[in-house]
């Protein structure tokens, strides 16, 4: 038997969890570029460094991203990766699929790259790994004509994403997949035509559970909310308590702001609105017994990112209720002065939530038309360092 | 040529009958067992989705397999989460168990729902990125080989959420994990002064620097760059490609621990350093997987019933958290960026450990 080329990589095989080197060979049997990655992936392993030159820019006609150029440091071990550039394809919203439209994709991709992707990106795209140059743009006019776009790159809006949504979840209080779906469609040009200081993310999710992590991974938070009561089943909150859920420890105990109180002997469950904060504890708990208040909308945010440059944020509260029906044109308007604003003022490689710090939130507050609301702050300011815009101050009369 | 801007497939195109008849309008849904959801819509009628784990990484040959399952029990219907999983959707009860069998005989694992490990969220790493400080798959997997058990059952206290990034980047956004692997660089980039001057804009350069570490020389036309000053973020080399600053002996993983998204209960949370290096030691890093695997065994014996992993080290303070855990603190967790003040103990109240 021959000896393997691979020998490192070859431990990843074994194990429970399922194997992207057995992916990877999978690819390698089929295309030599692929079975070039595998081995640069193996050289990376024994010198325990990466071998992949700083991208180049590359791309596809009409466009200024989409394309993730990238060159090997070492063409001459492995010329099937000297130029292996990624494609992000937009994804459908929520991620759902047709196994036609999949073969579609692994069919285009089988014929113009690596064979090799990622299901998904950490921004939420389909990641067509690897491909020469030579071979882009037919790739893109392939996926064109099957229904696909590329998403976002570079200094640019990057492919907003959505939770699962009204199509599979009774939390969403907002229809994060058709506005996710209606701003990636109306901000097409932001998009695919990087014009920004730096990149700028959207992410939509149906309520406080935020399984699109909107509030730590994106510029602009949308988070589907509610006003009024929670509206109380107690006849199945008294099956969730006959079935072994221990109301008082598991619910209300756990309650934030203890706006609940259980009655053990009369089992029936109270609870006092006007303090709940809906953090989606009790809901999470008895889905069946507890339903959101019937006024529905968004908690707006801003500012969330990692933390390169100036430090990791989460995004912060800017427009406490709004509610969204479409066209959304209230909720697209502010994006777009909120994009005009952060393209004027901010400087090269600064997120908008940097932005905002450096400038002040009362300069942004006032620049954008927001009403200042305690909901933006955890506390008003501890120091007297009070800033007061000129008009408030009375001139001196002469 | 080709259209542009046409934007992704319309997502209403892609949803199985059952979901276009019941959207907006589901009721309620229960966990039956680890990786199987069922959700009741309004008039009654029930949606079914087994859950399976994936390497993220894959082959079109894997997502024909997957597609062959799908139309095999799901009329040709799935979608995927935003942690790396599958999701198969069927309305047919019977299919449910030939379904799972036939998953588990491929070897897929069939869990990541409720108080579970689910698919640990990742970057590219060594095979597709340019800043690694660390390779991603082969970490992913190596710790989810040591955990897979977590994510077929629904033991822990409470969600936890572990994700990888390569280098401070984040792409992976790891800074709200319960668990977080974080590759980082500990040596300042070395300037290739024969490129700098052709290759990068030196004022950009400078700025790119959060704490003032580059400075322009006019002699080379280069760039200086301050040793005291630069913390490794790679800030520099995203905007010079000529500031390398990888290096195979210093590279390596650090952890943190007890960040959150959700706002279930508390606020989200950032994740704060627990170990602040760990040696590349491919290709199964097992520094790293056991300090994952102690972390999150820790948590899962001493934290109560709901409580996330940032909630259980609230409660019982982090001068408990490493003493129970055992991992020593230095000054590596002392806060020195503009970050600093807000976390330093401003009470004599605290606990001995």
């Amino acid at each position: 038997m021959a000896e393997s080329e691979t020998p490192l990589l070859d431990e990843l095989e074994k194990g429970e969890w399922p194997s992207f080197v057995k992916d990877m060979k999978q690819a390698a049997e089929k295309k030599p570029m692929a079975k070039d990655l595998l081995r640069q992936l193996e050289l990376s392993y024994k010198e325990k460094i990466g071998h992949w030159k700083h991208g180049g820019i590359v791309g596809v006609k009409g466009y200024g991203g989409g394309v993730i150029g990238r060159y090997s440091d070492r063409p001459d071990l492995f010329p099937g990766v000297a130029h292996f550039h990624t494609m992000r394809v937009n994804h459908p919203t929520g991620w759902f699929y047709t196994t036609k439209a999949l073969r579609t994709l692994c069919d285009i991709w089988d014929k113009h790259g690596s064979g090799l992707t990622n299901m998904h990106g950490s921004t939420g795209d389909i990641i067509l790994l690897g491909t020469s140059t030579d071979h882009l743009q037919s790739c893109f006019d392939d996926l064109s004509d099957a229904g696909f776009d590329l998403g976002g790159s570079g200094s640019a809006l990057r492919t907003p994403s959505a939770c699962v949504g009204p199509a599979r979840c009774e939390w969403a209080c907002i229809d994060s997949l058709n506005i996710c779906y209606d701003i990636t469609m109306s901000f097409q040009d932001q998009l695919h035509r990087p014009m920004f200081p730096y990149k700028f993310k959207i992410k939509v999710s149906g309520c406080a559970n935020d399984c699109v992590a909107s509030i730590a991974r994106s510029d602009f938070s949308i988070i589907g909310t509610w006003k009024g009561k929670i509206q109380i089943d107690q006849k199945e909150v008294q099956a969730y308590a006959a079935s072994g859920l221990d109301v008082q420890a598991e619910v209300t105990d756990l309650c934030p702001t203890k706006c609940m109180t259980w009655d053990e002997k009369a089992k029936t469950l109270a609870i006092e609105d006007a303090d709940c904060t809906r953090c989606m504890h009790c809901i999470n708990m008895m889905p069946k017994a507890l339903r959101q208040g019937k006024e529905k909308g968004a908690t707006l945010l801003i500012g969330g990112k990692a933390p390169i440059v100036q430090g990791a944020l989460l995004s912060t509260v800017i427009v406490p209720f709004m509610k969204l029906e479409p066209p959304y044109q209230e909720l697209k308007d502010l994006i777009l002065k909120i994009l005009d604003w952060w393209d004027e003022h901010g400087k090269m490689r600064e997120r908008v939530g940097e932005l905002i710090n450096r400038v002040g939130m009362r300069t942004f507050l006032k620049d954008i038309g927001l009403k200042p609301a305690p909901q933006m702050v955890k506390n008003p300011r501890t120091n007297p360092y009070v800033f007061f815009w000129p008009e408030e101050i009375k001139k001196e009369v002469k | 040529m080709a259209k542009t801007d046409i934007g992704p497939p319309n997502y209403k195109n892609f949803m199985p009958p059952v979901i276009q008849k019941n959207y907006g309008k589901w009721q309620y849904h229960e966990i039956l067992q680890p990786g199987l959801l069922k959700h009741v819509g309004e008039t009654g009628e029930e949606l079914y989705t087994v859950r399976a784990g994936s390497p993220r990484l894959m082959s079109t040959d894997h997502i024909r397999e997957i597609c062959e399952i799908a139309e095999k029990y799901c009329d040709g219907y799935l979608r995927f989460t935003s942690r790396h999983n599958i999701e198969f959707l069927l309305t047919d009860k019977s299919k449910i168990e030939p379904l799972i069998a036939e998953l588990k005989s491929k070897k897929y694992p069939v869990g990541g729902t409720g108080h579970c490990v689910t698919n640990i969220v990742h970057t590219q790493g060594w095979v597709h990125c340019h800043t690694p400080a660390t390779d991603a798959s082969g970490p992913v997997k190596a710790v989810m080989d040591e955990l897979h058990e977590y994510f077929s059952t629904m033991t822990m206290p409470s969600q936890v959420r572990i994700a990888l990034a390569c280098c401070l980047n984040m792409c992976g956004a790891v800074h709200c994990s319960d668990i977080a692997i974080l590759g980082i660089h500990r040596t300042v980039p070395k300037p290739d002064h024969s490129r700098v001057p052709n290759v990068c804009e030196i004022p950009t350069t400078v700025a790119s620097c959060p704490t003032g570490a580059i400075r322009p020389d006019p002699k080379t036309k280069s760039v200086t760059i301050n040793e005291e000053k630069c913390m490794y973020c790679g800030n520099c080399y995203t905007v010079c490609p000529a500031l390398p600053l990888a290096d195979p002996e210093n590279d390596g993983i650090s952890i943190w621990v007890g960040g959150k998204v959700s706002n279930a209960r508390s606020a989200p949370m950032f994740s704060k350093l627990a170990i602040p290096f760990l040696p590349n030691n491919p290709p199964r890093w097992p520094e790293t997987v056991a300090a994952v695997k102690n972390i999150l065994e820790t948590y899962a014996k001493h934290a109560r019933k709901h409580e996330r992993m940032g909630e259980w080290i609230n409660r019982i303070s982090w001068e408990r958290f490493f003493r129970l855990t055992g991992i020593e603190f230095t000054d590596k967790h002392i806060d020195d960026f503009t970050t600093a003040p807000e976390t330093y103990r401003t009470t004599t109240q605290f606990k001995w450990g």
